[in-house]
């Protein structure tokens, strides 16, 4: 069966939901892409989204594996517009009308009253990929060894993401 | 500068930002070539946030669009989001292939367990960042326990919650004060 207009369709949707980051909309995608879709299971959406950490620009780009795997070569790049476009235009559009809405009253209302809910929808998604990622003493050292560090120390979070790996190799190798 | 200056330049940016985009952005675009401001960054960064989109592809859009109009839009969000594009298709096809090597299996729980550390660091920092008052917090619970607990959509929690917390910072209350995001 043809997946690009469904693609298309769950990707344009997840991408107006990634309100305060892409981690926002990561319930709602483990949801379509994993129990409606069957493109990928709950493991392998967390490794891709863990993995898409190390690599540089927008933090999202695992959905193009995503979409290949659904869709082959035109599935990821169907994706990657239907993730990137629809929030580019509204992001085009509200710089055009910056200057006025500089005034409108409302804005800083929007700004405030947003902010709690983007940081909770942050968390929310943080405690969805914690249940399939945190199952065990060592993982759960981990992701609390990784906030501490991070809290007390400028460090590049990428080389941590490369440290859990090797913590990760060093105590689940099977001997 | 031309469009395709703008598209060098966030290509750059595309392809060595690792670990947060942000940073990157500030260095090059503020420090480095001086294409915005200081303030005019930290603005554009408070929008970015609170529209939906990525701060990296947000920013891309409000820059370009600031240098070089529709076209500038373009360039520098196509070149901000293709090496990591490129370099996820390739991880992605290697992963499918290779991904149940134990190997692999035994990193990948690993850096998956890094990566929930490194959102709770970015809720962290946020939140010491733009929650102003203790209702800020009743709403950031509010939104959890509505996808966490009661399972409900994140559209429809978004919607709601948000409205709500809208309203409360109403533009009469938003004026009394508290810090600007």
């Amino acid at each position: 069966m043809n997946q690009i207009p469904v693609l298309i369709r769950v990707f344009a949707f997840l991408s107006l939901l990634t309100v305060g980051g892409g981690m926002a909309a990561f319930p709602e995608m483990k949801v379509l892409t994993v129990d409606v879709h069957k493109w990928l299971t709950f493991p392998q959406l967390i490794h891709l989204y863990s993995v898409g950490q190390l690599a540089p620009g927008p933090n999202m780009m695992m959905i193009v594996p995503i979409g290949e795997w659904a869709g082959g070569f035109l599935g990821a790049v169907s994706t990657l517009f239907a993730f990137f476009g629809p929030t580019a235009v509204l992001a085009f559009i509200v710089a055009r009308l910056w200057k006025r809405l500089e005034k409108w009253p409302w804005r800083r209302s929007i700004e405030q009253g947003l902010a709690p809910v983007s940081i909770g929808l942050l968390l929310a998604g943080c405690f969805t990929m914690a249940k399939g990622a945190v199952t065990g003493l060592e993982t759960a050292t981990i992701a609390v060894g990784v906030l501490l560090i991070l809290l007390q120390y400028k460090v590049n979070p990428a080389l941590l993401v490369v440290g859990g790996g090797i913590l990760g190799i060093l105590s689940f190798l099977p001997k | 500068m031309s469009v395709g200056q703008i598209f060098r330049e966030f290509l750059m940016i595309g392809a060595t930002s690792f670990g947060g985009v942000v940073p990157y952005l500030r260095d090059n675009l503020v420090t480095k070539r001086q294409w915005v401001d200081d303030k005019e960054f930290v603005e554009m960064l408070s929008i970015s946030q609170s529209l939906p989109g990525l701060n990296a592809t947000n920013m891309a859009i409000l820059v370009g669009e600031k240098l070089r109009g529709a076209l500038g839009s373009v360039a520098a969000i196509l070149g901000i989001g293709l090496p990591g594009a490129v370099i996820m298709a390739i991880v992605g096809i290697f992963y499918r292939q290779h991904g149940d090597h134990p190997w692999a299996t035994a990193g990948l729980k690993g850096v998956a367990a890094a990566a929930v550390g490194l959102i709770l660091f970015t809720v962290v920092q946020l939140s010491k960042k733009s929650l102003a008052t203790r209702f800020d917090f009743v709403f950031m619970a509010l939104t959890v326990i509505a996808v966490n607990r009661l399972h409900q959509s994140v559209p429809r929690t978004l919607i709601g919650v948000g409205i709500m917390a809208v309203l409360f910072h109403h533009p009469r209350r938003a004026e009394k004060g508290g810090p600007r995001l």
